[in-house]
């Protein structure tokens, strides 16, 4: 109601001349148009930047399968990057798109357990992962006692992106017209037939974006780590100390040692994010012009 | 299967009441050794001593927080502005992609290019050793500038079309109906992107550990270095043991509870939106 009012304070625009107008106008465009290119050239510079001084350092070196203080390889990080974001996502996807099945297909639309729900995938979203640190090294590491090891690691980002795949997962599911369902309950099949036969088929590249956004979330995040997965330079099992890539680069940058390598690092990783991304939006974009 | 997915769905509710309660039961030993006012009110920070005033860690993280918001805000929903009803088709195609990518690139990598560029630049150029509220502000800025761009978009583009025209018909400009009539219907939604800018640099850690000197003082002008309440955790938690462990789990729960009352100020903007 008030936004209306507001606009009727349009009436008040014939009073300033058409000159002061015309200039207003002109200089508010200009300044939106200095703000977009600031922000695409921020993200230019940072990108530029990091490559322009890291990929002339991605030796083969870098890729050989021991550390040490010589190669500075990354590949350990690498693979527990990879082992990191199995093992997390074999936790969170069950979780998150049985939990989005039963939002979007069972649950009563509107009903308390719904927007109890939606309102904690809210708080565990917002919350920092520095308490996702806190919360993994007094739970899994201290309490389960699994130690500080890949799995502690794994568990505590599962968290961080369940609600990301529990929310995706239901709005996906919701967006699937009710015809289908209709049409398969015609046939004689079941809910749960229906549900996983038809719906979630139809729904699963919205499934899929939040799954590869989940995978650079986790190969990016660092704070939450460094004291449930810690910082040992091996190929770590599940249930040994690994470092992922990210916590690789903020060791070699806190080391000061290793500047070179660690921008060689940087590029690596921004080339998973920049691929994540990219896989994602294009699933997404498929997504839209199919419906 | 249908209990399964229930199960599945009650996860959230039990994640948030787990997390909840480990902090709650490890933090507040701590306060019956402690006394609550004086450590969130103690200006000193000396671990060695006992002495634990986490004052210079709150004030610096609302500090460069809000140092982040005066500077991305602005750019921020503008951008969005220009994004709505400004930029031609193809611009906006190529501009959403990398707006994205922006929001995904990880924080860790933002501080190291904070700390590689933006640090030495100021060093030479303005003054001080670099590490600085100057810097963390800047690279905060810059990593809330995706959230910010992305709820204003959506805000503007939920403004019916009818503002708009209905203001072209008063013989307002294109400029004056887009800044008159539609940025204004969708001052909710903008602020509620705001707030959700201030949660993620409220909870930021990588990108401000490597930039801001983590002086655990309390933050002077802009070229001095500056401790938050997330880089105190953090830095110390390695070593830390006895008290001095408790009371970095008690810096959590108090940067819990501020993260807690933003994300309330947020769902309350944005039932304000949805009502509207």
């Amino acid at each position: 109601m008030s936004a209306l009012a507001r606009s009727h304070s349009l009436v008040d625009l014939s009073v300033p001349t058409i000159h002061r107008r015309r200039w207003g106008s002109i200089l508010l465009k200009a300044l939106c148009w200095l703000a977009g290119i600031i922000t695409m050239g921020i993200l230019a510079l940072i990108v530029i930047y990091i490559c322009v001084r890291g990929i002339p350092h991605l030796k083969p070196s870098m890729f050989e399968v021991r550390y040490t203080s010589r190669n500075v390889s990354m590949l350990h990080a690498i693979l527990n990057t990879l082992s990191m974001t199995g093992l997390s996502l074999l936790f969170s996807v069950p979780v998150g798109v049985f939990g989005g099945i039963y939002l979007a297909e069972y649950a009563r639309p509107g009903s308390r357990l719904v927007r109890l729900v939606r309102v904690t995938a809210e708080t565990l979203a917002g919350i920092p992962s520095i308490i996702y640190a806190l919360f993994g090294m007094l739970a899994f590491v201290v309490t389960l006692k699994m130690g500080i090891s890949v799995l502690s690691g794994a568990l505590t980002l599962a968290l961080m992106t369940l609600p990301l795949i529990l929310r995706q997962t239901e709005e996906s599911l919701l967006a699937v017209p009710l015809s289908y369902r209709e049409g398969s309950f015609g046939l004689g099949a079941g809910k749960l037939r229906t549900t996983i036969r038809i719906v979630l088929p139809v729904a699963m590249p919205g499934i899929l974006a939040a799954v590869l956004l989940s995978i650079g979330r986790i190969s990016g995040e660092t704070a939450a780590l460094i004291y449930t997965a810690g910082t040992a330079t091996r190929i770590a099992g599940a249930l040994e100390s690994g470092r992922t890539l990210s916590v690789h680069l903020y060791q070699l940058q806190q080391e000061g040692r290793f500047i070179v390598e660690a921008f060689a690092v940087a590029v690596v990783l921004l080339v998973i994010v920049v691929l994540m991304n990219a896989l994602s939006s294009l699933i997404a974009r498929k997504l839209t012009t199919k419906g | 299967m249908r209990g399964l997915f229930l199960a599945s769905a009650c996860v959230c509710i039990l994640a948030v009441l787990i997390i909840s309660a480990f902090l709650f039961i490890n933090g507040l030993p701590f306060f019956r050794a402690y006394p609550p006012v004086d450590f969130v009110l103690g200006t000193e920070w000396a671990p060695l001593r006992d002495v634990f005033g986490i004052l210079p860690m709150i004030v610096g993280s609302f500090y460069v927080t809000f140092g982040a918001l005066l500077l991305g805000a602005p750019i921020g929903i503008l951008t969005a502005i220009l994004m709505a009803r400004f930029a031609p088709a193809p611009v906006v195609r190529a501009m959403k992609p990398a707006v994205a990518l922006l929001a995904g690139i990880p924080s860790v990598v933002y501080g190291f290019f904070g700390v590689m560029l933006l640090v030495p630049l100021v060093r030479e150029h303005i003054g001080g050793t670099g590490k600085s509220v100057l810097v963390a502000s800047v690279l905060l800025a810059i990593m809330i500038l995706p959230t910010i761009i992305q709820t204003s978009l959506a805000a503007i583009n939920a403004v019916p079309q009818t503002y708009y025209e209905g203001s072209l018909a008063l013989g307002a400009t294109h400029e004056s109906s887009v800044f008159r009539a539609i940025v204004p219907a969708a001052r909710p939604g903008i602020i509620s992107g705001m707030v959700l800018g201030i949660g993620r640099a409220i909870g930021e850690t990588m990108a401000i550990i490597m930039v801001a000197g983590n002086n655990p003082r309390m933050p002077g002008d802009l070229l001095k270095g500056v401790r938050t309440l997330t880089v105190n955790v953090l830095m110390e938690m390695g070593y830390a043991a006895d008290l001095h462990r408790e009371s970095l789990i008690a810096t959590g729960v108090v940067l819990f509870l501020i993260v807690m009352a933003i994300n309330y100020l947020f769902s309350f903007f944005n039932r304000r939106r949805v009502m509207q």
